[in-house]
């Protein structure tokens, strides 16, 4: 697989290293990775960098991410890109918030990197 | 209690029907507090998280308290259907060490990475918690994760409804988690 350009959207920074080494144990070892610790600096990135991929928290100070992706959405930023949510949050309801919000996947945090190969490699057309 | 903002009951008003909903589930979480309130589902809750995110077997420890002079303490409010928080305290030396364990950094001092990742883990846990209960996962939302240093310091609950409390070891450390629920609506 090629480089996979991807933004991964956290307020904690543990956790985005985290996702990172999860992605680069699930064979992504060419990873150009842009981070942002909320929704407002993730459309900031969105604007001025083209991802392949896109990994974001829900609970998260400033914007959430549900409005997250409503935003990308209403300006029409990263077409086509899969988001996958990565979050506490669980339910059936949250995870139908999502897909509705426009995300293709949902990992419940605590992960393993197993999940994480497995739900993101198949939205990434390399796969 | 309202900590960080929780967004109290966002998720159960926003559909139709969503109040005699609401009411139907109340009435069944306050029915089930036994449930809830059951110890062993925080150890559950605990071991999940170690294991997943830091890659260590922990188990519960029914004796020795977090003994160090400075501890680290995070606190992810519970908003909605239940209010409360999800408190977890160690000492200096295990906040370091989950630090270390999350990141594959060094740390000789609890600087923002280190309360950063016990903040994370406090808010996994709240999660992991909540998630056994689907009436909790669905209607009850968490706030982001408030991390204290520091010595001589007490969080104090007035009269809550339940209190789970435990203590917990992986490899020489230990920590404590509590669950404190001070409303079931």
């Amino acid at each position: 697989m090629g480089e996979i350009r991807t933004l991964i959207v956290d307020d904690s920074s543990v956790m985005r290293k985290i996702v990172e080494r999860s992605l680069r144990q699930a064979g992504l070892d060419q990873l150009v990775v842009h981070e942002a610790g909320n929704g407002t600096e993730g459309l900031d990135v969105l604007k001025t960098q083209t991802v392949d991929l896109i990994l974001s928290d829900i609970n998260m100070p400033s914007m959430d991410g549900l409005e997250f992706l409503r935003q990308i959405k209403a300006q029409n930023l990263a077409p086509n890109v899969p988001v996958v949510m990565i979050t506490t949050e669980s339910s059936e309801e949250h995870v139908k918030q999502a897909i509705e919000a426009g995300a293709q996947g949902y990992i419940r945090k605590p992960f393993t990197a197993e999940q994480v190969k497995k739900r993101v490699l198949s939205l990434l057309p390399a796969a | 209690m309202i900590l960080n903002g929780v967004r109290s009951g966002s998720i159960a008003t926003r559909n139709g029907g969503a109040k005699e909903r609401e009411q139907r589930m109340s009435v069944s979480l306050r029915d089930s507090v036994q449930l809830v309130s059951d110890p062993k589902k925080l150890d559950e809750s605990v071991i999940e998280v170690f294991q997943l995110m830091i890659g260590v077997e922990c188990r519960w420890e029914n004796k020795q308290p977090v003994s160090e002079s400075e501890t680290v303490t995070s606190v992810v409010g519970f908003g909605g259907m239940l209010s409360g928080a999800c408190v977890f305290r160690s000492g200096v030396t295990a906040a370091r060490k989950i630090a270390e364990q999350m990141t594959g950094m060094e740390f000789t001092e609890v600087d923002d990475t280190v309360k950063d990742a016990v903040g994370e883990i406090c808010n996994m846990l709240a999660g992991a918690w909540k998630g056994r209960f689907p009436n909790l996962a669905a209607n009850c939302g968490l706030s982001v994760p408030a991390v204290i240093t520091g010595r001589d310091y007490n969080l104090h609950v007035q009269a809550p409804e339940f209190q789970i409390h435990h203590i917990y070891r992986f490899e020489d450390v230990f920590f404590e988690v509590t669950i404190v629920c001070d409303g079931i609506q």
